[in-house]
């Protein structure tokens, strides 16, 4: 590791415009996490990024000299002015999990509009990738539909589900297709919270038909991070123990920041 | 986004405007003297040229409608009428344009598609030709004849070649009927001669993105394939292709790639997406990465032909398409091309209304990654349903696995 500045005022940073919100992530050099913040995506990436990276700095007593290197994921990952790279929510979300464990490992994020299940091997080199079909099916808008129709708040759906005491099963891949199973469900005077866990195993119904696990299972973004019961359901279904990385919702972020902290040691060493 | 980046045409696609624009005239001339028949893209065009038909190839309108974009309004009349969603979109796209009345031919200020006298298939891609057909039979009163190949052929051995030789034959009272003229066996053999000539030097333009860098990427070969398409079996598509053919050799001599920089080196496997391949080649570019084969562009490679065995080739060469074989034969095909192409990694397409082109669905991705280490990814979308397209997806998936061909 020659030549790499250990010097702890140099940052890197990374950020993940997704879908539906952004996630930015300060790193030091020893790659822990300093400052993060969270917000909406908005319509105009440039200017959320701006923001975000902006009120970060003020909040936190950075000086934006201090971000050595930037690199931009997620959706809007082309529209970061302040980006010096780039690399897809893919490897993103891998780099993150894979700096946590060190493992051969499958990641699977699950995010507001798609899911991802990703292949590393024991060095971390991605194997294989899959995002789920077009759909919002197994994806964090089916979880927020579902919400809808029950008229819960999202962050109430974890204890729930959790709280359920039968299985019962959304059958239908697609969402609004589910979303009238709901209503069914409702007519016939279901539990709440037995509705919540059949919407859970949809979701991991959907996960699962996606591809197969090798290794540790790793589960990543922000649908885990708020509903970890969801994570062990899928561990379940897989027949493995599920395990969600810190900060779930900010690992894309958090892998871009990896990225760009490589990127500058390598253009150090 | 607008890109920077420009796509490098060949000078000889100059020549290919004049002799495809001259097809379609004489193809669309209300005053031409010949007989139309439609043919599918792997029917016995060689025998319709040599009973004196002017030949038509309603799939290479579906692609026009395709890359056109027109398809999208299209679909959802033939749609209205019947016709699934479901299925082939060449097919939905066409008969919507039929009910219409708008063709990508009028831009050309010709008028739409010929009509038919006759219409032959042949079932060695799919059944949905035969149903194509079919419907313009019915519109138009006319024959709707044609050979029906098995598929998922393994061995394409000497039954099925008699069988299908058989067919083929059998063919000819109705096209007598049609045409008003005598078969004749030495013209059949002269046009499967011709058709041969067009076959090599079409391999010769493929072969050449063996090169490395590429010469020529498949983005070019979804163009370039016009004459091979259309024109096999005329001498028009030889002296075109004896033209680029000379020009790829220059572009070997000069090192010069169809993408600036090349790093990695794809096999794109599946149908073309007809509406995005200028924003795909234009992606493809901007990541150094040359998609330099693909099973679609070589389905116009007929090596079979052989005029000393006129029905008998035919068959052969109409049989041993990657499209109708089963999936050990589809297989070792590929292991040969990302041999010959030095290829990193297979992108395949899922088209969700031509399973027939899309093999990524019985586990063969898998398989191919497990015998011969090169890495997969598999795009959902379609030939010509948008609909069907997700232009993030399909962007963050290249992206991502390109990401995946660099690491080291
Ligand atoms: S092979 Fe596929 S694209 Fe071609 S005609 Fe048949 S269904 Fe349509």
């Amino acid at each position: 590791m020659a030549g790499i500045q250990t010097d702890k005022t140099q940052y890197y940073c990374g950020i993940d415009i997704g879908a539906s919100t952004a996630k930015l992530v300060v790193i030091n050099s020893d790659n822990q996490i300093v400052a993060k913040t969270l917000g909406r995506s908005g319509i105009d990436y440039a200017k959320t990024a701006e923001q975000m990276l902006n009120d970060l700095t003020v909040t936190e007593s950075l000086e934006r000299s201090q971000i050595v290197k930037s690199f931009s994921t997620g959706y809007g990952r082309d529209n970061v002015p302040w980006a010096d790279g780039k690399m897809t929510e893919i490897a993103c979300h891998g780099k993150g999990a894979y700096f946590h464990f060190q493992k051969r490992m499958t990641v699977i994020d699950i995010g507001a509009q798609d899911s991802k299940v990703i292949h590393l091997d024991e060095t971390g080199k991605q194997e294989n990738f899959k995002m789920n079909r077009k759909c919002a099916a197994g994806t964090g808008a089916f979880i927020e539909e579902i919400a809808y129709r029950l008229a819960l708040d999202i962050s109430e759906l974890n204890a729930l589900a959790e709280a359920s005491t039968k299985d019962v099963s959304l059958g239908s891949f697609c969402t609004v297709f589910a979303a009238t199973e709901v209503l069914a469900k409702i007519r016939a005077g279901v539990d709440v919270t037995d509705i919540v866990r059949g919407a859970f195993n949809s979701v991991v119904k959907r996960i699962v038909e996606m591809d197969r696990v090798d290794g540790m299972l790793v589960m990543t973004g922000g649908v885990v991070a708020n509903n970890p019961f969801l994570a062990k359901l899928i561990g379940q279904a897989f027949g493995t123990e599920s395990h969600i990385v810190p900060y779930a919702q900010y690992n894309g972020a958090y892998g871009a920041a990896l990225f760009a902290a490589e990127q500058a040691r390598k253009l150090h060493s | 986004m607008t890109s920077s980046v420009e796509l490098k045409d060949f000078e000889a696609s100059k020549t290919m405007r004049v002799v495809m624009g001259k097809y379609f005239q004489e193809l669309t001339d209300p005053a031409r003297p010949k007989k139309i028949a439609w043919c599918t893209s792997v029917g016995p065009a060689e025998l319709l040229r040599a009973m004196g038909f002017e030949v038509y190839f309603p799939e290479n309108h579906g692609a026009m409608l395709g890359s056109s974009r027109m398809a999208t309004d299209l679909i959802p009349l033939a749609n209205a009428r019947g016709f699934s969603p479901d299925i082939c979109s060449y097919l939905t796209s066409d008969i919507g344009s039929y009910l219409k009345g708008e063709s990508p031919l009028n831009k050309m200020k010709l008028p739409g598609p010929p009509k038919a006298d006759v219409l032959v298939f042949n079932t060695n891609q799919c059944r949905d030709v035969k149903d194509w057909f079919a419907f313009y039979a019915r519109e138009w009163n006319v024959p709707c004849i044609g050979v029906h190949t098995p598929r998922a052929i393994g061995d394409v051995n000497e039954t099925i070649i008699t069988a299908i030789a058989k067919q083929i034959e059998a063919l000819i009272p109705v096209l007598e009927k049609v045409s008003g003229s005598k078969f004749d066996l030495d013209k059949l053999k002269e046009v499967i001669a011709i058709s041969k000539q067009c076959t090599v030097l079409w391999k010769g333009v493929l072969d050449a993105a063996a090169n490395v860098p590429s010469p020529i990427s498949f983005f070019d070969g979804t163009i370039q394939m016009g004459p091979a398409v259309v024109l096999r079996g005329t001498q028009a598509a030889i002296d075109y292709y004896e033209i680029l053919l000379a020009e790829l050799k220059q572009r070997i001599a000069d090192g010069i790639g169809a993408v600036e920089g090349e790093k990695y080196r794809i096999y794109w496997e599946g149908m073309p997406i007809w509406g995005k391949l200028k924003s795909l080649a234009t992606q493809f570019i901007e990541l150094k990465t040359a998609v330099v084969a693909s099973t679609y562009c070589n389905s116009w490679v007929f090596e079979a032909l052989n005029p000393d065995e006129p029905f008998k080739s035919m068959a052969r060469a109409y049989s041993e398409l990657f499209i109708c074989r089963s999936d050990e034969p589809k297989e070792a095909y590929i292991e040969r091309m990302i041999e010959k192409y030095k290829v990193d990694g297979i992108f395949y397409h899922n088209a969700k209304t031509c399973p027939n082109n899309s093999n990524s669905s019985y586990n063969m991705p898998q398989r191919i990654q497990k015998k011969t280490g090169k890495p997969f990814v598999i795009v959902d979308g379609d030939l010509n349903d948008l609909r069907l397209y997700s232009e993030e997806q399909t962007r963050t998936n290249i992206e991502a696995f390109v990401e995946q061909l660099s690491q080291v």
